[in-house]
């Protein structure tokens, strides 16, 4: 990532700081991570030391008050060090910020300080095992019983999950009332309570340096002041939340992409076949121009969402759809094109480029899949 | 605590290329960075700060444009800047430079108080002179410590300071009174990475800019090109080492393997290790 001169100072500030962090905090032992398959709490309170963990929460709650902006800025930044660790960091923001947004002041005093240093860790549970894309059909229930919920049913696919022990917070969607969007409510339930438990590790192509796990809750008595908002709205709360996640992600795969191209860049200048270096055959400098044009229509788009989602846009949950179904392929298509260009060393675990491929790959599938943008873009048209 | 480092801006030499035609270094683009050695200044500054309490002010020479260094050291969590800027000051060698830093010095200590210790990087990865540190504590007439690689303790009460320096042969433990002009050895610590806040806060911050006549310069001959009795005879490009390097085998016990390899290179190093090692 070069500077951008359409940046202000304050915006040049704070991506130089995500990419010292990410170039000699991340991406240093990234390859480690990923091959021994550690989930680096201590890189990421470190990040959480320098306010990267509750970007866009209030500075009044505890947060650093920036932008989305500023967090795409910063989530391109920090990939470029390592996207999956950068990934974990913005589910984690996108907590923090739901909580900020839509919690009560007593939650906000409660929990954000905590998750600001990420003295707590966090994740968001919506999905489960019959329902992704479907999200609003989903099964897990909670039943009022004087002053507490229960909770039973199991989440899938959840980031982070079991990572902190009870230090640790889950923001889980459960249904409280009639099918559909309209009965479920969002609440959240603290490490080490009672009835929560965790399946086994799932073993997965990409994004091995967090843990991903089922959550599942068997009578699990949570407190009714850990309900978010009001019953029947959290259905609304966790959309709202993933419109900044969305960008957030686009940012991962955007700062991804971005490294595998330098790498690129700099190995087809060393690297020589017929008397000459890779990047002295036409065929190939063409494919390096829409690679790096495929990467600025990435960004462009990105902060072209992230301004209406600051200016609270009308249009802005359809623009972040937008973009992360953009970003999110094209990004990919790069990083994939970077180990195409690389030969056989893309292909081998060294060089960190296959990484960069399988850790992008997902981004097209979470924070609601490709296909699901193209629900969310198309409603916007027809209704 | 009042804590005053003094820093270059430098190009960062990692990137500098030497032309193969003509042997003149190539600085067009050449990005520029803080004198490295500086880091280390800093950081050890901000630490001192972050256990006594104060401020820490950083001081730079140099043209318009390090300001960006300076908002560097801003962004690891620096309380203030200030550029000493002036065509005056253009071509200084290290006597001009100590000159006009000890001038700044004076102003800096009766505007924001007097520091009680000045730090500077043991020397520049430019002018590798290591001779601006104990040039300005000559002329302000601090106690020097220089090549300090460690700070042990502070006493702000007495206001005493003890510092291990790295001698020739050994290690010097030495106690000073405050203030005192500390270089500081590379390698001591490691720089911090300045929060989301302190990066937006050196965004924002003004610098403070002085020029010869802001900061109080009485004789503008003892500045710059005019005041630097250095003259520079001929510049050239070394010959290459003619060592090469050397593949040991090292087998199933590296560790004694090595060394047994560098004693039968080096056949004086093992009396002289066990010498050092005697006298601990």
């Amino acid at each position: 990532m070069s500077s951008y001169s359409e940046l202000n100072a304050e915006q040049e500030a704070i991506c130089e700081m995500a990419r010292d962090f990410g170039r000699d905090r991340l991406a240093p032992f990234a390859l480690d991570w990923d091959r021994e398959h550690v989930f680096p709490i201590d890189a990421l309170r470190d990040a959480a030391a320098l306010g990267m963990a509750a970007i866009n929460v209030r500075e009044a709650s505890g947060g650093a008050g920036l932008t989305r902006f500023d967090g795409v800025l910063i989530f391109e930044a920090l990939a470029m060090g390592c996207p999956t660790i950068a990934a974990y960091l913005s589910i984690h923001n996108m907590c923090a910020g739901l909580i900020d947004a839509f919690g009560s002041d007593r939650q906000i005093d409660k929990w954000l300080p905590k998750l600001a240093t990420m003295e707590i860790l966090s994740s968001y549970c919506l999905t489960e095992s019959g329902s992704g894309s479907d999200a609003a059909a989903l099964r897990t229930h909670a039943t009022y019983s004087g002053d507490h919920y229960v909770l039973n049913g199991a989440k899938q696919f959840i980031s982070g999950a079991g990572a902190g022990g009870d230090n640790h917070l889950y923001l889980v969607m459960a249904r409280t009332g009639e099918s559909g969007p309209k009965g479920i409510s969002a609440f959240i339930v603290e490490g080490g309570t009672p009835g929560l438990s965790f399946g086994a590790l799932e073993r997965k192509m990409g994004w091995n340096a967090q843990p991903t796990r089922a959550v599942i809750f068997d009578d699990c008595r949570v407190p009714a002041e850990n309900l978010i908002g009001r019953e029947g709205e959290g259905f609304k709360i966790a959309m709202k939340a993933l419109d900044g996640g969305r960008l957030n992600i686009g940012a991962c795969s955007l700062g991804g992409a971005q490294s595998a191209f330098d790498h690129t860049l700099r190995y087809m200048n060393s690297r020589k076949a017929f008397g000459r270096a890779l990047d002295e055959f036409q065929a190939l400098q063409f494919r390096l121009a829409d690679m790096a044009t495929q990467l600025e229509v990435s960004r462009t788009f990105l902060w072209r969402a992230a301004a209406a989602l600051d200016a609270k846009s009308p249009g802005a949950t359809t623009l972040c759809a937008m973009a992360k179904r953009v970003v999110t392929d094209a990004c990919f298509a790069v990083a994939n094109e970077a180990l195409q260009l690389h030969g056989g060393y893309g292909y081998l675990s060294e060089y960190g480029i296959e990484k960069i491929v399988r850790d992008l790959r997902v981004h097209q599938i979470l924070e609601g899949t490709n296909e699901i943008m193209r629900v969310i873009i198309v409603r916007s048209l027809l209704k | 605590m009042h804590i005053v480092v003094c820093m270059k801006q430098v190009p960062d030499s990692a990137q500098i290329r030497v032309h193969p035609v003509t042997n003149t270094i190539m600085r067009q683009g050449v990005p520029t960075i803080i004198n490295p050695y500086d880091l280390f200044a800093i950081e050890e500054a901000l630490r001192l700060r972050d256990t006594f309490g104060g401020e820490v002010t950083v001081l730079t020479m140099g043209p318009p444009s390090a300001e960006d260094s300076l908002r560097k050291a801003l962004s690891f969590g620096v309380d203030r800047a200030v550029l000493l800027t002036d065509r005056f000051f253009a071509g200084a060698d290290t006597l001009a430079t100590t000159y006009a830093l000890a001038t700044a010095l004076r102003k800096i200590g009766a505007e924001f108080g007097p520091p009680d210790i000045v730090f500077t990087g043991k020397q520049t990865i430019d002018g590798d002179t290591a001779q601006v540190g104990p040039g300005v504590a000559k002329r302000l007439g601090l106690i020097q410590l220089t090549y300090v690689s460690r700070i042990n303790s502070v006493d702000t009460d007495k206001r005493l300071i003890e510092v291990e320096r790295r001698a020739e042969g050994g290690v010097q433990q030495l106690q000073s009174r405050l203030p005192c002009l500390i270089t500081i050895l590379e390698g001591v610590n490691e720089i911090r990475v300045g929060s989301l806040m302190d990066a937006l806060k050196a965004a924002r911050a003004t610098l403070i800019k002085w020029s010869a006549q802001d900061a109080g310069v009485e004789d503008i001959t003892k500045c710059g090109l005019r005041g630097s009795p250095t003259i520079v005879k001929k510049v050239f490009a070394p010959q290459p080492r003619a060592q090469k390097a050397e593949l040991i085998e090292l087998g199933d016990n590296p560790g004694d393997a090595l060394i047994d390899a560098l004693f039968q290179r080096q056949p004086k190093l093992e009396g002289e290790l066990e010498k050092l090692a005697r006298g601990y």
